[in-house]
């Protein structure tokens, strides 16, 4: 099968392209050995199908990363290059378009963003291109899916034009020529957008309108997630699952071993999804009911700020603080994906460059940072008591967030690089590539999190049988109780807590505690170990040693932020 | 790119006072003329086309030495304080 591979600038568009290609069934792969992923989809060339991969953003074959090395690799393994450039800025982006050209493969070039040279007053000589080139030019755009049919018409005259190998400052000499006979530059005004680009990387208006955008996007998600628990998957537990848990419950006796194994407890002939524990009753509901909704609004809201260009200005005004947790401020974007699930936050931070970073990074994401799935545990249960409780338990995290990066800077041995990105500019993004790009995530996190969730729950409910946990109690009551000023039975929870953390706060419902003891034991169990799954990734991601490193950083945090705020509270 | 041949460059070219893009004011033009880090900074830098040269304009900086955000060739590039300090540019006169 012929292989095609798009390859560009980072920000020039080319997932779109990708989407506009093949449309939505798309596939993301490892790359084997590393930990870079791309995409993969089919699409129709003539009477055949051609394989399409959408190869991580690279500026350069001279490669500066691990995705621009892998960017490399996948190259190799190609027939065919859609070279996708940014019609805007086409100094840079010829100089990955002249590499591809000194390789030697079969190539067309996509000028992408191609309406917005009218009001950025860049004029391109397309006849003139294509002949100094000497492969074909087309302009597109994506996101209205301009240019797509001629692109497509266009493949099978891909050619090589055989430019001999050069040096830097060759390449850029080629590309002032080039430049100087296809491009003319005309002034312009400033639109809106632009104004607005600039006043969101402006250190005042720049940390207002960062503070709207997060607060904004915390209603968001808040609003879509509840919409779907209440609107949705509450009404289909209730009145399509819950009636078969009965029949079944039924059907077994209504108790045992084997009973309390798959349909956990029933009180009452009603089903209590959250509390049962059962295989087929928390089992289900925990990843479906309640953490799936969130986990679609979170992607859903992320994937705007993404492609809208805003997250590159996030981290540009976090860069400041960011730097003095040993981080820089890209780091952000993995912090972010952690208020929604912490295992494709320390999945992310992959885009990190150093060890040492990745290591503070995932660090900092699995004790400071609450899931989507715990902050609503939080919402439900501290928030009962008061929402000023929930204000304490967010602040204190925060602050354990500064303290804990504070000092990890300063005894991780390294330096944390600096910051270098590019700042796209703000664009309205077409909503199949929203929409697709959070299919893909919401997949990736079932196909990951619902093997673990069962088989944890499973683990946890032959444990509980077995009287474990409550040997455990017995054992770490002193600390418990003496330290956190927690009832000996808050125990079990904090256990609990490693396998399913929402499902360990919902467990201290029950016990009858003091707002105060509420607080302690919820940002606890938010800072304690990170829920079984994250481990997996952490354990994935960092190797044994920096895990263990990490656990025995958060077990230290985890109990000091207890004491003090038992002390205090 | 080299820094001695950098460095000797400016000598031949008499007007203007160089700045690091550190120093350089917000909104103020200028080109870069010289790269002062080592390799691999520059390396990065070429690749987002920053090189010796090339005219920029400085958008905005953060406080507390924080990152600069500049244009070039019409795309905003953010550069960390520590690295925009080694890069040295002439700002444009003032008309």
């Amino acid at each position: 099968m012929t292989r095609i591979l798009l390859m560009g600038n980072p920000n020039v568009g080319k997932s779109a392209l990708f989407s506009r290609l093949t449309g939505v069934q798309a596939i993301v792969s490892n790359y084997p050995g590393t930990t870079i992923s791309y995409t993969r989809g089919y699409m129709k060339l003539g009477e055949e199908t051609a394989e399409v991969i959408d190869v991580p953003g690279t500026y350069t074959l001279e490669p500066t990363s691990e995705a621009e090395e892998i960017a490399l690799q996948l190259l190799d393994s190609g027939d065919i290059v859609i070279n996708v450039a940014n019609a805007i800025n086409l100094e840079r982006n010829l100089y990955l378009t002249l590499q591809l050209l000194e390789r030697g493969i079969p190539m067309v070039t996509a000028l992408n963003l191609w309406d917005d040279t009218k009001h950025r007053g860049v004029d391109i000589n397309l006849e003139k291109l294509r002949e100094l080139l000497g492969v074909p030019v087309i302009p597109t755009v994506a996101v209205t899916g301009e240019g797509i049919k001629e692109l497509v018409e266009n493949i099978p005259r891909a050619t090589s034009p055989h430019r001999p190998p050069g040096t830097r400052d060759e390449r850029w000499a080629t590309i002032g020529k080039i430049i100087e006979q296809v491009q003319h530059i005309s002034h312009r005004h400033h639109t809106w957008r632009e104004r607005l680009a600039d006043a969101s990387v402006n250190p005042v208006s720049g940390g207002l309108i960062a503070l709207a955008v997060l607060a904004g996007s915390f209603f968001v998600v808040r609003f879509i997630g509840e919409g779907l628990i209440n609107y949705v998957l509450n009404p289909l537990f209730n009145t399509l699952w819950a009636p078969v848990i009965l029949k079944l419950s039924q059907l077994m006796g209504g108790g045992g071993f084997l009973h309390d194994i798959v349909i956990g407890k029933i009180a009452g002939g009603e089903v209590n999804f959250v509390e049962s524990f059962g295989l087929l009753t928390s089992g289900f509901y925990v990843p479906f009911g309640m953490v799936l909704p969130y986990i679609v609004s979170f992607y859903f809201v992320l994937g705007l700020l993404e492609d809208t260009g805003y997250l590159p200005r996030l981290a540009v005004l976090m860069d400041t603080i960011m730097h003095r947790l040993g981080l820089h401020g890209y780091a952000i974007i993995p912090t972010l994906l952690g208020l929604g699930c912490n295992v494709p936050a320390i999945l992310a931070t992959r885009i990190l460059e150093s060890k040492r970073e990745r290591l503070i990074a995932a660090t900092l994401i699995s004790i400071a940072v609450p899931c989507a799935a715990l902050q609503a545990m939080i919402f439900g249960l501290v928030g009962a008591r008061g929402l000023e409780y929930v204000a304490i338990v967010y602040g204190t995290l925060f602050i354990v967030w500064i303290i804990l990066g504070l000092i990890l800077n300063r005894i991780v041995k390294g330096f944390s690089p600096e910051l270098l990105i590019e700042i796209p500019p703000y664009r309205l993004p077409p909503l199949r590539t929203v929409l697709q790009k959070l299919w893909l995530r919401t997949y990736g996190f079932l196909a990951e999190a619902i093997p673990i969730i069962l088989g944890a729950i499973l683990a946890v409910n032959v444990l509980y049988i077995l009287g474990v946990f409550n040997a455990i109690a017995s054992f770490t009551a002193p600390v418990v109780t003496g330290l956190l000023g927690l009832p000996k039975e808050a125990v079990t929870a904090l256990v609990i807590g490693f396998l399913r953390k929402d499902v360990a706060l919902g467990m201290l419902a029950p016990l009858a505690l003091t707002p105060e003891q509420l607080v302690v034991g919820s940002v606890v169990l938010a800072m304690l170990f990170p829920c079984i799954a994250t481990f997996v990734v952490m354990f994935r991601e960092l190797g044994v040693v920096n895990m263990l490193k990490a656990t025995g950083i958060m077990i230290v945090a985890a109990l000091a932020t207890g004491g003090i705020l038992n002390l205090i509270l | 790119m080299h820094r001695f041949g950098g460095r000797f460059k400016h000598r031949l070219m008499p007007e203007g006072n160089l700045v690091t893009l550190a120093q350089l004011k917000s909104g103020q033009s200028g080109t870069v003329a010289d790269i002062q880090g080592g390799r691999r900074m520059a390396d990065r830098l070429n690749a987002l086309g920053i090189i010796p040269g090339k005219k920029i304009t400085k958008t905005s900086a953060m406080l507390m030495r924080g990152p600069v955000t500049i244009e070039v060739d019409r795309v905003g590039v953010a550069i960390g304080f520590g690295m925009a300090s080694k890069v040295i540019v002439r700002p444009d006169r003032v008309p």
